[in-house]
Formats: structure tokens, sequence, C-alpha cells
């Protein structure tokens, strides 16, 4: 009979105990950011899609030699370029991403021995249509540029 | 009119929890044979999102098929890429910088207190009590923005590399550990007091659903389940890997067998790896972070190759069966979960249905790393 009390009353107090720890979270501030309101930085190592780099002119520092769609595991990257006369480098005429397939591992940008690729900081990249995730980086460049 | 269907008094039912249910976590189904209230046997049905990891592994190269490894537990996608990582060290014959190894184990340290502090939330909010899985998202995204930081991302990290790491840590991140782990000491505190010690959630989960030791030998479960009846099995104890022998630390074990066991010894844990990462930082070593001779081409020698870590969830076992090419001939993942979860077909017959779901959520089951 005594345990039967004792317990009703520990129960209880266990319950009273628990409820003032949610009534001190209750006053306390907010944790949260009010998202399209206020925008949280990217760190500075964010991975998000990967972009070109350009130089001081605004051409890409790529030269084509394809390390990076043969890192890539999911084969999500398509470049092509060609030799343009009296160059001795190769030009890029084109850059696909293929973001629905990417999985943001970063092979590519580790695999680029020529300082040609970075993480971009988008992380806003909800659609309902799928082309819009096949990304030319080159076009994404030139509009950088500009 | 339709008529409403009357059973028979011995008549059972089906009843189909999940594939798509709250209480699974994700794509699990039960296929549940119900008297009444009481479940007379169960059936887990898995396979809803089998991405053929293993397949993956045979035509990809290894360091293609790393960062699949983030993929198969969303939440302590670490220890898993740990676990590849020593595999291909030992079997390419690698050199691991200390430093690196050291951040290493305090990294996944950190992921296995965020995955078990989720684990918390859930298993809480299975058995009704909301506000606590937000206090647990609110430490864990301490966490996730320590790492994120550090390697880029938030849950799928791919942050090592075979030989070393893919980025050092900075004293900022040093800072914030140590910021964080008096922060979660006093956390914990707060736990206990909201869950530990409430009278509902002790009486549902004492008692609940038990496990003895020969169940979860037979089974092959680890972590927390197997701790939780009696079992002393820690990988990092007893296969030490890493840099684990350097430090001191505790295995929780518990011999009650139940639910309220394996919630112990999960929040135990918690502690435990607070300490390992204080030591961890304690003991930094500087260095370099990546071999200077770190093999371009990765090509382990023909052989037959075994890593086991401890996880969040247990035992995570990887074996490579190599032909001397660039890609391996068989990669075998020993998932952990995958043990923990067939326990559940045989423990919970005779058990209610509410029991039933709050056994399963004490399992702690991450259905990816399942069928991975």
């Amino acid at each position: 009979m005594v345990t039967y009390f004792s317990e009703i009353i520990s129960g209880l107090w266990s319950l009273v105990l628990g409820l003032s720890v949610t009534f001190v979270e209750f006053i306390r501030p907010n944790v949260t950011v009010q998202y399209p309101y206020e925008k949280l930085e990217m760190p500075e190592r964010f991975r998000g899609h990967i972009q070109l780099i350009g130089d001081e002119e605004g051409r890409p520092n790529c030269i084509v030699c394809m390390m990076c769609q043969r890192a890539c595991p999911s084969g999500c990257i398509s470049l092509s370029g060609k030799k343009e006369e009296g160059q001795k480098k190769k030009t890029l005429n084109s850059y696909i991403l293929d973001f629905t397939t990417c999985s943001l591992c970063g092979s590519c940008v580790e695999s680029c021995n020529f300082n040609a690729l970075e993480y971009s900081k988008e992380y806003n990249l909800a659609s309902t249509r799928k082309e819009d995730f096949i990304i030319d980086l080159l076009k994404r460049l030139e509009e950088q540029n500009s | 009119m339709s008529v409403p269907i009357r059973l028979q008094p011995d008549e059972t039912f089906i009843l189909n929890v999940g594939p798509q249910h709250p209480a699974t976590h994700g794509v699990l189904r039960v296929k549940m044979e119900m008297d009444g209230e009481y479940i007379v046997s169960a059936e887990t049905v898995i396979g809803y999102i089998h991405r053929m990891h293993e397949k993956m592994g045979e035509i990809k190269t290894y360091p293609q098929f790393y960062m699949n490894l983030s993929r198969m537990d969303y939440l302590g996608a670490l220890g898993y890429s740990h676990g590849h990582v020593l595999l291909i060290e030992k079997a390419a014959g690698i050199e691991v910088p200390e430093r690196a190894e050291y951040i290493r184990a305090i990294t996944v340290e950190l992921n296995r207190i965020a995955s078990h502090l989720f684990w918390f939330g859930a298993f809480v909010m299975d058995l009704g009590g909301f506000s606590p899985l937000m206090y647990a998202l609110q430490d864990r995204e301490y966490i996730l923005d320590m790492l994120e930081r550090i390697t880029g991302s938030r849950l799928t990290y791919s942050y090592y590399r075979f030989g070393g790491l893919y980025n050092d840590i900075d004293d900022q991140f040093i800072e914030s550990v140590k910021k964080f782990i008096p922060r979660m000491r006093k956390s914990l505190k707060k736990y206990h007091k909201l869950v530990t010690g409430n009278i509902i959630f002790r009486k549902r989960l004492e008692g609940n659903a038990i496990l003895s030791k020969e169940t979860c030998r037979k089974y092959g479960a680890s972590s927390a389940v197997a701790r939780g009846s009696g079992i002393n099995y820690d990988v990092r104890r007893n296969e030490p890997y890493s840099v684990y022998p350097e430090f001191n630390f505790d295995i929780p074990v518990y011999h009650e067998c139940d639910s309220m066991a394996r919630y112990k010894v999960r929040m135990d844990e918690i502690e435990q790896s607070l300490r390992i990462i204080e030591q961890g930082i304690a003991k930094l070593p500087d260095g370099p972070i990546m071999p200077k001779k770190a093999p371009k081409i990765i090509k382990p020698p023909k052989g037959d190759y075994y890593q086991a870590v401890e996880t969040a969830r247990g035992n995570f076992g990887i074996r490579l069966v190599s032909d001397g090419t660039k890609n391996p001939y068989r990669l075998k993942l020993r998932s952990p979960t995958y043990s923990n979860m067939h326990l559940f077909d045989e423990t919970c017959t005779g058990l209610l249905i509410m029991d039933a779901l709050a056994f399963m959520g004490s399992l702690d089951l991450v259905i990816p790393e399942i069928d991975r």
C-alpha cells in the first residue's frame, strides 16, 4: 500500500520535473532562423554544385584534360573542347553538368590539376523541371563575368 | 449499406505496418498477424530502397565507390567511411599520419553523438513525446554546423581519403568542440530529467521486449541491442582499430535486456564519446594530414581483407576480395542494422502493438543501411 502511494507521488513528481524543463525552454530565446526572410551564410568549404573558375579575362582555366569526367563516379560531367590554330592548349567549348545524378562527392574538384573547378555556394535548387538541373557551366561563367 | 466485418473469436487478421509509416522511420514494411491488439507473428519485409551498393562497389574504382558509404547510413555517415578507408589502407598498405587518425576519431565520435541524439528524439517521439525531439535536434544542429564547417557537408560528409583527410581542422573547430562538450553534458542532464525519470516513459519501457543473450548471439546483434542484453562487445575494445587503444573510455553494459536497458546504453554512450573527444582534442598531435607518398591509383594486391568498425548502429564489417586491379572483385558490406532488425520477428510475438513499436524504436533502425 505504501509503495503504491509513494509510486504515485514520485511519478507525479517526475512529470512536474519534466514540465519544469519544458517551461525553462519555453521562455528561452529562439534558436531557429526564419528562412526566406533571414538567410544563413554558407561556410567557406560548403560543397554546392561545381562551377568553372575563370582567369582575369574571364576565360575558363580549363584545358579539357578530361580528368574530372573520368573521376566522376556517376558520369554526370560532359565536356568538349578543341585546339584553336596557333594555340598550345585546347579551349573549352562546352561544359555540361547533369546535376540530377551528381552526389556532390567532389572527386572532380580534387582531380583537377589546373585550378579550373570550384564548389559554388548554391543551395536553392528546387525545381519541378528536370531540365533545370542540366547546368551549362560555361554559360554560368559568362554570366558571372558580365 | 456496408456491413462491418465481424471476426470469429479465434480468428486473426493481417496488419501491414509500412512501407510508408512514421514508426518504421523509413521504407520498412512489417507484416503482422494480429489477434486483437496482440501480435501473433510478424515478418519484416525489406528491399524497398535497395540500391545495389555492393554491386556498385564491383564496377567502380575504389575512390569512386568511397562516397557511397556515406549514403548507406545518413545519420552516422562518418563511421562507415572510416571502415572503408581503414580497409583500403590495410589492403594497399598506405600509412596514415597520426594527426589524421586522431581527427578521424574525433569526428566519428561527434557523428556518433549526432546520430544518438537523433535516435533519442525519434524514439521518444515514437512513444508520444514531441518536445525532446526539438531539444535533441538543437544539440545535433550544433554538431552538424561544426562538421559542415570543416567537411563542407551536413550529412554525407565524404571527409576521409585513403591515407588521410580531405581538409585539416582549424582552431575555430577545436574551440567549438571545447565549447560543445560542457554544453552537451548539461543537455544530457536535461534529457535525464525530462525523459529518463518520466514515469510514463519508464512504465512503457521497463520489462518491454526482453531480448535474451542467446537471441542476440543467434542473430549477430551488436551495438546497444547486444550491450543492453549484457553482452560486453564493442569493436573499439574487442578488435581495436585506429587510435582507440590510446583512449580511456568505458563500454556501458546493462543486464536488464529490456528496451529501457537499450535506451540507457545509448545515453551512456554519448557521455563516453564525449570523453573520447575530450582526450582526442587534448592529445591531438601536429603534423601532416596526408602521407607524402599517397598513391593516386589504388590497386591493392590480390587477397582477402576484412575490417570491422563500431559505428553508431553497431558492428559494421566490410570485406574486400581484390584481384589486383583497379576495381574490387567483391565488396561485401555487413551492416549492423540488418542483424539487429531481424530480432524483431522473433521477439515481438505476444506483444501489444504499441509495445512492439516501442521495441522497434529501441533497435535504432536506419532503413537505407539495411537495404544498402
